[in-house]
């Protein structure tokens, strides 16, 4: 059974997961042994996937982990006043 | 591929919160201040709103710290609370209906991805370039939340889709189909716009 591009497509999200039922993944990687379209597909899903996933994209404002540290020791004396002592 | 397992070392960190070591509560939570932090910012798209979620969900992380379930990860628990946080200053913001009108997603048709003929690699050094960063995140930013939701948790916080299905109280299936469209409309967005970006572009023509 061959299967063409847009049947690849659909199966690239699962195919990155590595969850595709074996027959499906064999008939999905031999399709992208020779359709050089549906691997620069995967490929930049993939890359995509890596830059996008990576917490730097998102910068951490000045001071923020002092902020947050210095709250939740208020939170931890509040509960537990006799911590303090 | 992460697991269900919990880290046997969290899991100490906690007993002894538990027992009474609260300020071990700080160490337990650095790893996992950025990606909390950058899911919120995600979400709402805001910094101010995104440090009071994420200083929200710590603190009730904290404080609820004895209802935690080991057979679940840390990190996905403190993920599932980030979510919950950021859902509900959305709701409080009144941006939640309009942004959920997408919300039939079962329907939609099949997402057709950008396409190449060839993908020239672009490593993650690329994310020191903030042009990189502001076309990454306005890709994320556009995604409807119920996209973006899903991506976050699996390909930002790591979560396995069975964990990401249950954060999200939805099904696997469901999960997997939320993912792939989430996954395609950043490829189709994304991968116009980065092909151009050449990682060893040098600075001088001559050199």
């Amino acid at each position: 059974m061959v299967i063409d591009c847009k049947h690849v497509w659909d199966a690239i999200s699962s195919y990155i997961d590595d969850s595709l039922a074996p027959e499906t993944r064999e008939l999905v990687q031999k399709h992208l042994d020779h359709c050089n379209i549906c691997s620069a597909v995967l490929d930049s899903t993939r890359n995509i996937l890596i830059l996008t996933g990576d917490d730097r994209v998102f910068e951490l404002p000045t001071g923020f982990s002092e902020r947050l540290h210095a709250r939740l020791d208020e939170q931890i004396r509040a509960l537990r006043p006799s911590q303090d002592a | 591929m992460t697991t269900a397992t919990p880290n046997p070392e969290e899991l100490t960190r906690i007993q002894a919160i538990l027992a009474g070591h609260h300020d071990q509560f700080h160490d337990l939570i650095r790893p996992y201040e950025r990606t909390v932090f950058a899911m919120a910012l995600a979400m709402l798209k805001n910094e101010a709103d995104a440090e009071e979620a994420t200083q929200e969900a710590f603190l009730k992380a904290y404080r609820g710290l004895a209802a935690f379930r080991a057979e679940s990860r840390f990190g996905t628990w403190l993920a599932s609370i980030a979510l919950n946080e950021a859902r509900s200053i959305l709701r409080r913001r009144n941006q939640f209906p309009t942004d959920s009108i997408d919300s039939s997603d079962d329907e939609q048709p099949g997402i057709s991805p950008a396409l190449l003929r060839d993908w020239r690699e672009i490593p993650s050094e690329s994310l020191e370039r903030a042009e990189v960063r502001s076309i990454l995140r306005a890709a994320i930013d556009n995604l409807p939340v119920l996209y973006r939701e899903i991506f976050l948790l699996r390909d930002l916080e790591e979560l396995s889709v069975n964990e990401c299905a249950s954060t999200l109280n939805i099904t696997v299936s469901a999960a997997k189909v939320r993912l792939h469209r989430a996954r395609m409309l950043l490829q189709k967005e994304l991968a116009p716009q980065l092909k151009h970006l050449n990682p060893k572009r040098r600075w001088f023509p001559w050199s």
